[in-house]
């Protein structure tokens, strides 16, 4: 595939394989049954710069985002590095079923696109685009997005460890999951007990509405 | 994607010769071999993968959805003993194997190479803190994978069906099911009895005790959601 751009390239001298400015058209969809996306951030930067990466500890901006669902330090992680950066385009929470829609210009080099945004009500789970290499040819691509757990906090899924229950759905007085971090690690997430007793049982989370399974997001991307 | 075979490095001195020896086309090319750097990622919050196997081959498969499991992989799923994938030489070409097993939130990197073009990559491990869980790749075609590319593939869970998902203390063998263990004893591994459904389908998943099952010797820790794996593949020659 890249052979045959580079062979274009040489042979009309009129684009290349990577390093082209392109105007994109982002669609987010939150894909879960009741799980909110805590206000999103986007980027495309060069191939030297991650917001996250499996198997390797986050970062403090990644950890704040995904315990507090605060991307202000994401978006500057990737702002310092010379990405185009779009922040909280859907003006607030994502709810489930809803999607977001805008407009990203990527300079020349910046070729890859990451996203992040947290998910509520959770302890550290966020959805996570890393490093999507930005097709050069123009049409309509889909990426599923996964949840993944940040592993800089137990996930004890009790309400007092939780920013927000944005549903009003919270439970009361579980005794917690756990108190240990198996994998300390960005990692996909296990996903959520829950349980069935409102006011205590092992979790504050609801075990047939606050859990998902992969994907949990679906981004649509036109390349222009 | 790579029509015209390259000079491998093991016949450069015989290429030599040749050129030295006539200058007219008759240059032969000669077979190919062929090098891929695998780097393998445990995406599990807290599953070790037994130790890979990466098979090269033509023709032949590990396993098939809704079809029972070799022997071979049934070893694999409910132990993590990949002899009998790899004593079976019907079709592998060439193989390699890690050192050790790969433990969540860490990677491994194995190189496999073959003195041929090759059509498939295929590997199985099982999910250690499991009855009978694996996960792999299946006939990864290679053949459109020119030098230096690479492609990353996301793997998922598989139930092999030989065993049952009892999640006890005695029929789970990894370090979970060990450390809940009232003796200290490891769980069965390998049992050639088959008590569950005998077809291979994808994971259910992990029920665990925090989940409601009380005879389960997991706990949330060791529950997976797909995908399990990361696996980029990259030609080196």
């Amino acid at each position: 595939m890249s052979n045959k751009h580079l062979i274009a390239a040489g042979l009309f001298g009129l684009f290349s394989a990577t390093g082209q400015a392109q105007d994109l058209t982002l669609t987010l969809t939150n894909l879960t049954h009741n799980i909110y996306f805590t206000p999103v951030v986007a980027g495309a930067h060069d191939s030297s710069t991650e917001i996250f990466e499996t198997t390797v500890a986050a970062s403090e901006e990644l950890e704040v985002l995904a315990e507090e669902g605060d991307f202000t330090g994401v978006s500057g992680l990737l702002g310092n590095a010379g990405a185009d950066v779009v922040d909280n385009p859907a003006g607030g929470l994502l709810a489930s079923g809803e999607s977001t829609s805008f407009t990203l210009s990527n300079a020349s080099g910046n070729d890859y696109l990451s996203i992040a945004a947290m998910m509520l009500p959770t302890n550290d789970a966020f959805i996570g685009l890393d490093s999507w290499e930005i097709p050069s040819e123009a049409g309509t691509y889909t990426v599923y997005l996964n949840a993944y757990d940040a592993g800089t906090e137990a996930n004890d899924e009790l309400a007092a460890s939780i920013p927000a229950f944005p549903g009003g759905d919270a439970g009361t007085g579980g005794s917690g999951v756990t108190t240990e971090i198996s994998n300390a690690t960005v990692h996909i997430h296990p996903g959520v007990v829950g349980d069935a007793d409102l006011e205590g049982g092992i979790s504050d989370l609801n075990n047939s509405t606050h859990r998902w399974l992969n994907p949990v997001a679906k981004l649509t991307v036109v390349v222009e | 994607m790579i029509k015209f075979s390259k000079v491998a490095i093991a016949t450069v001195g015989a290429l030599t010769l040749a050129a030295c020896n006539d200058d007219s086309d008759t240059v032969t090319v000669i077979e190919t071999p062929v090098e891929y750097e695998v780097v393998l990622k445990n995406l599990t919050n807290g599953q070790p993968i037994s130790p890979p196997s990466l098979l090269l081959h033509d023709t032949g498969a590990l396993f098939t959805v809704g079809e029972s499991a070799s022997e071979a992989l049934e070893l694999l799923a409910e132990s993590g003993d990949a002899s009998g994938i790899l004593s079976d030489t019907r079709f592998i070409l060439s193989s390699a194997s890690a050192s050790g097993g790969i433990t969540y939130g860490t990677s491994t990197t194995i190189t496999v190479s073959y003195t041929d073009n090759v059509k498939y990559l295929s590997f199985v491990s099982m999910l250690g803190n499991s009855n009978d869980a694996f996960t792999g790749l299946n006939q990864v075609d290679l053949t459109d994978l020119a030098l230096n590319d690479s492609v990353t593939y996301q793997t998922v869970a598989y139930d092999a069906g030989t065993e049952a998902n009892t999640e006890t203390v005695d029929t789970v063998p990894g370090p979970a099911s060990n450390a809940a263990s009232p003796d200290g004893t490891a769980g069965e591994a390998f049992n050639a009895e088959r008590d569950d459904i005998d077809i291979v389908t994808m994971h259910p998943g992990i029920v665990s005790s925090d989940d409601g099952l009380i005879t389960s010797a997991l706990t949330y820790q060791q529950k997976f959601d797909n995908p399990v794996m990361s696996v980029t593949i990259t030609r080196t020659r």
